[in-house]
């Protein structure tokens, strides 16, 4: 007390350092993704170009998920280390830890794990005592065993089976009947009938059935959670790829702030190359946008101050300052996502064969159980014999090899699909693929690469051709860039220019001996815009040439095409883009059913009218435009490269850059949903074998462990199959 | 049949010792990178513990 008085200041000192210490996190916690290592050499020069980066504490790689955690000073960003390790060869991108958090501490998967093991152990030790007793322990000796084997299950039990327990109650309290139900029901009733027999020296007790029950729907359960655990992740990184993040003028210079602290009225900075965050009004600056994500248009339109801009929209040659006049609820990104919202509802009626299975098992298991009960104690009168058979009965019809029909195929086939480039984000995904009939597909960013190609480059003389690949090499615009890419090929030297700059909006323009050359949009050089996409080459007062493009068609498109025609499944495209060029690609990849200039709504009433018609119908699509009818159609895939809201509108994301893996996993969810109906047909011929057994009293310990692990196993060998096919 | 008395609690302890084993796997987070596990032991970087 007296020291305080005596110096206030002195005890105030240390607060304020845990204040400021508190205030500013002496260390952050970064995350890269790394797509492209794999193997040990690749781990030790990452890690150890990040710890030799000043201010970097530590680093370390994950393989399994190709990322890399790492702990650093607050002032190392992750930008930094990206390009560090660009420099090295290594391709890296900033993941958002904010999106990653909920991974990396995978709680319940653990949890699960750790049970698994509890109910393995204990099912080894209590099936060891069993086999002694089957093999002839007597008396005193059977007492003692089956006395040991309930002191093994039962504290064994009540901790690894609580997840049974907990949604059977559940489900119980709700007045609704789950595959909990039963599962708890006969767990229950084996131990209460075998703790029975045991205290009075009887001659049956399935404490090991009990545990082999638990352990073999644990098993099934951490497989079904795995898959989930393993496409959650890769989902979230891929959001987690796109940082928001937005550069906002504060006293006349851009800061780096998050999109969720911009206000309506801010002025925000978007750079070349970057993708509009909210919506906006363009106040300063001109460039061209690219809109391919929002409506299809490959062709990029003139930006000019006073012009309004959407969220999403890229921005590709000049800087642009804009003013925000929509944020959160009312831009038009949370628009689409409610048309999203709204068709998804529709979707969440699908039923799975699981769900189609245990309605069905269920109540069939309860009354046959209650039935034999109350057969035996009328026909006998004796009530421990008859709760003894009613156990037995609940046992052998254990849907053990119903919990792992489904998650064994689905962790198979996934993981098949996973190697192929496919990203099954929903658990039902993979039955609704296997029945479709038609596929729509988008055109701009899904069939097309987004990308222009070049391709009337030998219609110009070598002179114009210098010239057009000098003033290209100035500009980052997509068509510039295509230009330069088309001429690299041909090995060309580009002509000698003097004060080469680009006009943001309209093109690049520089002197040629004397004489101003010019490459850039029609207006600009004096010609007229057709309605293919084109830039304009002019050398002094001659007359404007065009280089005309094709948007290049991405990889396997062909391909897929003529794999889905073989299938014979119907194929529509349909497009945000003008006539001419969803015309022109219809007819490059044989497609004969399609239309142009469609709205996003129109998309989704396509494909509606196409569901009324009876029609399973694949949508294929990648833009803000697409989102609605990705989420109106049955099951839907999207490419790594689309739009954020396209990619969670869909239920399977392609990894890779190419479309052809879209045909087999046709085939792949064909062939798992086949399994899936074999394994339930195994499953229901054990049980039509065994129950009668077991209802008329017959079932021993000993047949009740062989039926169900049997069954089992061929459950789980039967998936197998499908991952081993080539 | 007095072996018993020795032979069942030893049963018990080697598999009991065997779980707690795997229990402390689980909790100290080995089976988060299994892929990167099996590319190390080719790395001539080693480390006394491993990095949290």
């Amino acid at each position: 007390m007296s020291a305080v008085s005596a110096c206030p200041a002195c005890s105030a000192a240390p607060a304020a350092e845990a204040l400021a210490a508190a205030q500013a996190p002496r260390e952050v916690n970064l995350a890269l993704s790394l797509p492209g290592i794999h193997c040990a050499a690749c781990i030790s020069s990452v890690e150890r170009a990040l710890s030799a980066f000043p201010g970097v504490h530590g680093a370390r790689v994950n393989l399994t998920l190709k990322r890399a955690q790492i702990e650093a000073d607050p002032e190392v960003t992750a930008e930094q280390l990206a390009a560090k390790l660009e420099t090295l060869g290594f391709e890296a991108h900033e993941l958002d830890s904010g999106a990653l958090r909920a991974t990396e501490t995978d709680q319940a998967g653990r949890d699960l794990l750790m049970r698994l093991a509890v109910s393995g152990f204990a099912s080894m030790n209590v099936m060891l005592l069993s086999v002694a007793v089957w093999s002839g322990a007597e008396a005193a000796t059977r007492d003692l065993f089956h006395w040991l084997s309930a002191a093994i299950t039962l504290p064994a039990i009540a901790f690894s089976a609580q997840p049974f327990f907990l949604h059977a109650y559940s489900a119980l309290r709700a007045g609704r009947l789950n595959m909990d139900v039963p599962i708890s029901l006969a767990i229950a009733l084996a131990l209460v009938t075998s703790l029975w027999e045991t205290s009075l020296s009887g001659e049956h007790a399935y404490f090991d059935a009990a545990l082999t029950l638990t352990f073999f729907l644990l098993a099934g359960r951490y497989l079904d959670h795995r898959a989930r655990a393993v496409a959650r992740s890769a989902a979230e990184e891929l959001a987690a790829l796109e940082v928001p993040r937005a550069l906002r003028f504060e006293d006349g210079a851009p800061v780096q702030v998050s999109v969720s602290e911009l206000r309506i009225g801010d002025v925000i900075l978007v750079r070349p190359g970057g993708r509009m965050p909210v919506d906006g009004v363009i106040s300063e600056g001109r460039s061209e946008l690219d809109r391919a994500l929002l409506t299809g248009e490959t062709l990029p339109v003139l930006a000019e101050p006073g012009q309004a801009v959407s969220a999403g929209e890229v921005n590709l040659t000049g800087p642009l300052n804009i003013r925000v006049t929509a944020v959160g609820e009312d831009s038009s990104l949370y628009r689409m996502a409610q048309l999203v919202a709204v068709a998804e509802s529709g979707r969440s009626n699908y039923t799975s064969l699981a769900d189609k299975a245990a309605k069905l098992y269920a109540p069939g298991v309860h009354i046959l159980s209650a039935l034999s009960f109350l057969g035996w104690l009328i026909y006998s009168g004796d009530m421990r014999m008859a709760l003894n058979i009613a156990a037995a009965v609940l046992i052998i019809t254990c849907p053990c090899a119903l919990g792992l029909a489904v998650p064994a195929v689905t962790t198979a086939a996934s993981g098949r699909l996973f190697r192929k480039g496919l990203l099954i984000k929903d658990g039902t995904a993979m039955e609704r693929l296997a029945k479709v009939d038609t596929v729509v597909f988008d055109k701009t960013g899904t069939l097309t690469q987004g990308q222009p190609k070049l391709i009337n480059l030998m219609d110009h003389d070598a002179r114009a051709r210098g010239v057009a690949f000098a003033l290209a090499s100035g500009s980052a615009h997509p068509l510039a860039q295509g230009v330069v890419a088309a001429m690299t090929a041909t090995k060309l030297t580009p002509a000698q220019l003097t004060d080469i700059r680009e006009v943001p909006g309209y093109g690049t323009e520089a002197y040629w001996n004397g004489a101003r050359v010019r490459l850039g949009r029609a207006s600009w050089v004096g010609a007229e815009q057709g309605e293919r996409i084109a830039t304009w080459l002019q050398i002094g007062g001659e007359n404007p040439a065009p280089f005309y493009f094709e948007d290049a068609l991405r990889q396997g498109a062909q391909e897929l095409i003529d794999d889905l025609k073989a299938k014979g499944i119907a194929m529509h495209l349909i497009s945000g883009d003008a006539l001419a060029p969803v015309r022109a690609l219809a007819n490059t990849l044989g497609l004969e059913n399609w239309s142009a200039n469609a709205l996003p709504v129109e998309k989704a009433d396509f494909i509606n009218a196409l569901k009324a018609k009876g029609a399973h119908v694949l949508m294929v699509g990648d833009g803000l435009n697409d989102t609605a009818a990705l989420s109106t159609a049955n099951v839907s895939i999207s490419p790594a490269s689309a739009l954020d809201a396209a990619r969670v509108a869909s239920d399977i994301v392609l990894l890779g850059n190419t479309l052809a893996p879209i045909g087999g996993a046709i085939t792949v969810a064909q062939k798992a949903t086949l399994r899936i109906k074999e394994n339930f047909q195994i499953a229901t011929l054990y049980n039509i074998i065994a129950v009668p057994f077991a209802i008329a009293g017959l079932a021993t310990p000993l047949i009740a462990a062989l039926a169900m692990s049997s069954s089992s196993i061929t459950v789980s060998l039967n998936a197998l199959r499908l991952g081993r096919e080539k | 049949m007095n072996v018993l008395a020795y032979l069942i609690p030893i049963s018990l302890i080697l598999g009991g010792v065997g779980l707690a084993a795997f229990i402390y796997s689980v909790r100290t987070k080995q089976y988060d990178d299994p892929d990167g596990n099996a590319a190390r032991i080719l790395s001539d970087e080693w480390d006394d513990s491993p990095k949290p």
